[in-house]
């Protein structure tokens, strides 16, 4: 479902707002002037490749890397003035885990409250809490190493929410975890959403944003490329279904030309063809008729994938 | 705000430090008794032969035993302030990243070089303390306050060495140029800044080159003091004092510095 826009409700602040965000290494330009608002409860995204300037606009928005140029407010702070302020009132789970690995889980979450100057008695107490929503309570006084990386990133995400942040900032979540590890993840972090905790999230998986994101913006190269909820970013910029094409190796190209028509648009990859369409089985069935036998014949729904294919003429993980 | 946030990267220090406290602290014991039995008694025996209850003349009139024991102290906790600055920065940058989990937090990298220098200081006080009640179990020190009031200097000379190195460590991609740091630096000034022996007599550049080594003057000064001879100098003993202190000062600015740079990107 759609949210309204943080920029046209005038009356509802937003959490987060920029404009002209710009971030530069050298002479190299990481993000190239981008504008995004935040609304409290909202879940936004930062979908795009790796490398697209996702991680540094996250970390600009963490108040750990300075702003280059242009304007950005957290909680209506500047991050150059009041880093430490406003970091008080985030929670971040950064995209490398950076767990304490000589400290038990409890102690993990509790010495990170300190350093939010909880006391020890209401930090353990908020530990054994969300040791509990995390689903690791029966190892709270294990070492995070004996921990798989699914357990460390939800001990993470744990730790992240042991200041009652404002808003949850998460890069790439669940990068490099198994399918399971994702769904129990994702549970997790729906639940949070549920309970009405602001989540900005960057993610290079489009189910991971389709699943968590009210609104996201794509992103390639530094620059914002499309922005809306996925159902709206779908219905914009690509059709109901897709029907993929495999044809037997040396054979793509031959066929192309005979698939002309058949579809509203035709993307052609180096291993597959797609054609998009509202309706896939027809074109199935327009393929066949036109004495074309493709090895593979798949009809799916679009995909954030497609939209970033047709934005960019990329796609998002290579 | 910035005071408790230093504060808590050393309780951070200290949390950590106690899952291996017996090992560490049974070690701190172990290194002065082997280096005062072998070193104090079995080559002192050699040291001191022909000379009487008067002590040894060439040492000024202590035995070799009480001769080592103040420099000793001021050499070892260089070695540990070498070893808590380097590894140990490392795994907050690049093993286990936990700086990085803290500047997500209201700790600023500021905030974790001194909170780590001060965890290095109260380690290396430590270890000097322990290092002397092993000093007065061999009964190596002519006077028991004395050598007490040389634990300051001690303590301030591995940190003449651990500040700068910490800033050194900020640098750092990986450990690789550690072993370096101690082959070339601390290993060299530990053996010849005048801890087994008075420099007095060697030629007059190396002389002058011990004015070089920070350890060279945190070993004369813990000596001076030991033995209640500071006094008689007062101006050499100032110098000496000064050059620790810029020394311990400069590295922490540098390693504040460094730390930021190497953190905030």
């Amino acid at each position: 479902m759609a949210q309204p826009s943080a920029a046209s409700a005038a009356d509802v602040p937003s959490l987060i707002h920029a404009r002209g965000l710009t971030k530069r290494f050298g002479s190299f330009l990481a993000v190239d002037g981008i504008d995004f608002d935040v609304a409290p409860g909202e879940s936004f995204g930062f979908l795009g490749p790796n490398g697209a300037g996702k991680t540094s606009t996250m970390r600009m928005i963490g108040a750990v890397s300075p702003v280059s140029a242009g304007t950005l407010r957290i909680l209506g702070m500047d991050p150059g003035r009041d880093g430490a302020r406003i970091r008080a009132r985030l929670g971040v789970v950064p995209q490398q885990d950076n767990l304490d690995v000589d400290l038990t889980l409890r102690e993990n979450l509790i010495v990170y409250g300190r350093y939010f100057d909880i006391p020890w008695a209401e930090g353990a107490r908020r530990a054994d809490e969300l040791l509990d929503f995390a689903q690791l309570a029966d190892r709270r006084d294990q070492q995070v190493e004996t921990l798989s990386g699914g357990m460390k990133r939800r001990l993470t995400i744990a730790r992240a929410m042991i200041n009652q942040p404002d808003v949850l900032l998460l890069d790439e979540p669940t990068t490099g975890l198994d399918p399971q590890a994702r769904h129990i993840l994702w549970d997790r972090l729906y639940g949070l959403k549920q309970r009405g905790v602001t989540l900005v999230l960057t993610t290079h998986y489009m189910d991971e944003a389709q699943q968590l994101c009210d609104r996201l913006v794509v992103m390639d190269k530094g620059r914002i490329v499309a922005e809306g909820s996925p159902n709206s970013l779908i219905a914009e910029y690509t059709t109901r279904e897709v029907t993929e094409l495999r044809f037997s190796v040396g054979t793509q190209d031959a066929a192309l030309p005979t698939l002309e028509g058949l579809a509203d648009r035709i993307e052609v990859l180096p291993d597959r063809v797609l054609m998009y369409a509202e309706d896939g089985e027809a074109v199935a069935e327009g393929v066949h008729a036109r004495d074309l036998h493709p090895e593979t014949v798949l009809v799916r729904r679009s995909t954030l994938e497609d939209v970033f294919l047709r934005l960019t003429g990329r796609s998002l993980i290579d | 705000m910035a005071a408790s946030s230093v504060a808590r990267v050393f309780e951070h220090q200290a949390l950590v430090y106690r899952r291996t406290l017996r090992g560490s602290l049974f070690s701190s014991f172990l290194n002065p008794v082997l280096y005062l039995a072998a070193m104090g008694v079995g080559l002192g025996m050699f040291v001191d032969r022909g000379t009487g209850a008067a002590g040894n003349p060439a040492l000024g009139g202590v035995t070799y035993l009480q001769y080592l024991a103040p420099g000793l102290l001021a050499a070892t906790v260089m070695q540990s302030a070498a070893l808590e600055s380097t590894h140990p920065i490392m795994g907050g940058i690049v093993y286990h990243r936990i700086y990085y989990a803290m500047i997500a937090t209201p700790i600023s990298a500021r905030d974790i070089a001194l909170g780590t220098l001060a965890w290095i200081t109260a380690r290396l006080t430590m270890i000097a303390v322990i290092f002397a009640v092993v000093v007065l179990a061999f009964g190596a020190a002519p006077s028991a306050g004395l050598l007490l009031a040389a634990i300051p200097v001690a303590v301030l000379t591995g940190m003449a060495f651990a500040a700068p190195i910490v800033a050194f460590a900020a640098t750092q991609r990986n450990g690789e140029s550690f072993p370096a740091v101690f082959r070339f630096i601390t290993t060299p000034l530990f053996l010849l800044s005048g801890t087994f022996f008075p420099l007095d007599g060697l030629p007059a550049p190396v002389q002058a080159a011990a004015w070089l080594s920070p350890l060279w003057h945190g070993i004369a000064l813990a000596r001076s003091i030991a033995f209640g001879a500071a006094g008689s100098n007062p101006g050499l003993a100032l110098a000496h004092l000064a050059v620790l202190l810029l020394i311990a000062g400069a590295g922490t600015w540098l390693a504040v510095r460094n730390l930021q740079l190497r953190l905030v990107k």
